[in-house]
């Protein structure tokens, strides 16, 4: 095999062009298409332990006839709700309110929804001072314990561990022009070539294609956007995600879910070369 | 040779030997290598805990010679064929060759003080420690093995977090390792996590915040997001102290911090608990 990238000038073009799309300001935000795919939609507020983080947003409702549980990264439209919203950023009161709509799922048997929009963990002092790390620790085992069926969907930004925090399911969706990352493009690119101006080849060399997801085994299905994308129109987006949150949650629903399972998909995660199991000299 | 400074020996008191072979990177003092092996690497005169690579550390914690090491065939991989300034391949090769590990991580079954436990132990010299797809299956085999014996785990952590060249396969390894060691906890047996300098990003937001018992090495740096980038993003004024050891400490982040003079130690009166546990003894009949 030839050595070099795989990958050109035009590609990096490209591959920035999906980021601006799925950061578009016209997007539909994860409250947008929820009202236009759920019913009844109730928010709830508070981690129950002195916080409520506006950049994580929890609540109950129906999917068809389904009562389901509701987890989303919420960014904010105007000047004063992303402020507010912090860029859909969480703090670690954002996780561990999370965690615990996870924990409500689990005691009442609700099936789980997450929509995934962050551009990444917040980098701030607070957020470090009160235990960011941890509170994402504890939210990713929440999820690989969860007792109920859990579909998750990257709607827009899906960045590094703040995405990963409700991203865990058992089924996980991503929409054309949305993308999930080790770190975002331009964090990428301050660590790669220590200039985040380079950030249209780091989109390009981390592969950031919906496609590949799929292709990866990480994610199960790429949703189609209106042409031209979901910030041309919201309620189109809505009519071709909604029938596959409904599929997906009623095929786990018919097969059963157990937490067991979906920690064996995440123990299977690839990304090695082809290596025979329990090679090791054991102990 | 830089410095020949001679001056009397801080803990013995004597001259100092006349070639001066280590100079801390902290205090700038020289001190005999001699010395500062009998110190583990930590400056006699400062404290300041020095790196050490995954080898030295298994050498500091395990009883002698009962070290063996599991899945030295695994090794790092460039599935994404990717390059940055150079080409990942050559990046992971050089390391390879020059630390003598298959990535990152150093794993293998162990005694720490007549106990039986898996140990694994980070090289932050392997590209920064950070957590590739290789790593994360170390990480999660050994998890599982000591589900499996069943005995203690002990990881020593000192990693940059998720290893970019790795992308989204990096990312997601946060989740394997956090899946193997709910298989620990399915077993009763204790996760100790050890953490070094430094602990950040990916690493230390999955498996290392994890540890039924989180010991750190005093003064490490441990947090999410690095201070450079905190400072550079929000201009916020770090406060003193910030993202070190003592400072999560303070905040009942972090049991406790050890120097790791005293770490072997430390180690050994939690396995004394720890190993012979209820669940390690197996007398608890049933968990509802």
């Amino acid at each position: 095999m030839t050595a070099g990238p795989p990958f050109g000038p035009g590609d990096a073009d490209r591959a920035w062009e999906r980021i601006e799309l799925s950061r578009h300001p016209d997007r539909p935000y994860s409250l947008d298409l929820i009202g236009r795919c759920l019913d009844d939609f109730t928010e709830l507020h508070g981690d129950r332990q002195g916080g409520d983080d506006p950049a994580i947003v929890i609540g109950l409702a129906r999917l068809q006839a389904r009562p389901v549980a509701v987890v989303a990264n919420q960014k904010g439209r105007s000047l004063e709700e992303r402020g507010r919203r912090n860029f859909g950023m969480a703090h670690p009161e954002g996780y561990r309110k999370a965690q615990r709509l996870f924990r409500l799922a689990g005691r009442l048997r609700l099936p789980v929804l997450s929509f995934i929009d962050i551009p990444g963990a917040y980098p701030g002092v607070a957020a470090e001072e009160r235990g960011q790390a941890w509170a994402i620790a504890q939210t990713i085992e929440a999820q690989l314990t969860l007792p109920t069926p859990y579909v998750a969907v990257v709607v827009g930004e899906g960045g590094s561990g703040g995405a990963l925090a409700t991203l865990l399911a058992d089924r996980v969706l991503v929409m054309e022009h949305a993308f999930l990352t080790v770190a975002s493009p331009e964090t990428a690119a301050a660590i790669l070539f220590r200039d985040a101006g380079r950030k249209r080849h780091a989109a390009a060399a981390l592969r950031l294609e919906a496609a590949n997801l799929v292709t990866w085994g990480i994610a199960d299905e790429v949703i189609p956007e209106p042409p031209g994308g979901a910030h041309l129109n919201w309620d189109a987006a809505a009519r071709l995600l909604r029938p596959r949150l409904v599929h997906h949650l009623d095929e786990l629903v018919a097969q059963g879910v157990d937490a067991a399972r979906r920690r064996e998909r995440y123990r299977r995660i690839d990304g090695l070369a082809a290596v025979p199991e329990g090679s090791g000299s054991g102990h | 040779m830089a410095s020949m400074v001679s001056r009397p020996h801080p803990i013995t008191g004597a001259a100092a030997a006349p070639r001066v072979a280590w100079i801390c990177p902290a205090c700038h003092a020289g001190h005999p290598i001699t010395t500062v092996r009998e110190h583990l690497y930590v400056c006699p005169g400062c404290d300041h805990h020095t790196r050490i690579g995954a080898r030295e550390r298994v050498a500091q914690l395990a009883d002698q010679d009962s070290f063996r090491e599991w899945d030295a065939e695994l090794a790092g991989h460039d599935r994404l064929e990717f390059t940055d300034t150079r080409p990942y391949r050559d990046r992971l090769l050089e390391a390879q060759t020059l630390h003598q590990l298959p990535d990152a991580l150093l794993s293998g079954a162990a005694r720490i003080g007549g106990h039986a436990v898996g140990l694994a132990a980070f090289d932050f010299g392997f590209m920064g420690g950070s957590l590739s797809a290789a790593v994360g299956e170390r990480l999660a085999r050994a998890a599982e093995r000591c589900a499996a014996a069943p005995m203690p785990f002990v990881c020593v952590t000192t990693s940059g977090g998720a290893r970019m060249q790795e992308g989204v396969f990096s990312l997601l390894q946060m989740a394997k390792s956090v899946a193997a060691l709910h298989t620990l906890a399915e077993s009763h047996m204790p996760f100790i996590s050890v953490l070094a300098d430094p602990t950040m990003g990916g690493s230390i937001a999955s498996f290392a915040a994890l540890g039924d018992v989180i010991v750190a090495e005093p003064r490490a740096t441990i947090g999410f997001t690095g201070a450079r980038v905190i400072a550079q993003v929000t201009h916020e004024e770090l406060p003193a102290g910030f993202q070190t050891s003592e400072f999560h400490h303070a905040r009942g982040l972090i049991d406790m911090v050890v120097d790791r003079r005293q770490l072997r130690e430390r180690v050994i009166g939690l396995l004394r608990v720890l190993a012979t546990s209820p669940g390690a003894a197996g007398t608890v009949v049933s968990a509802a």
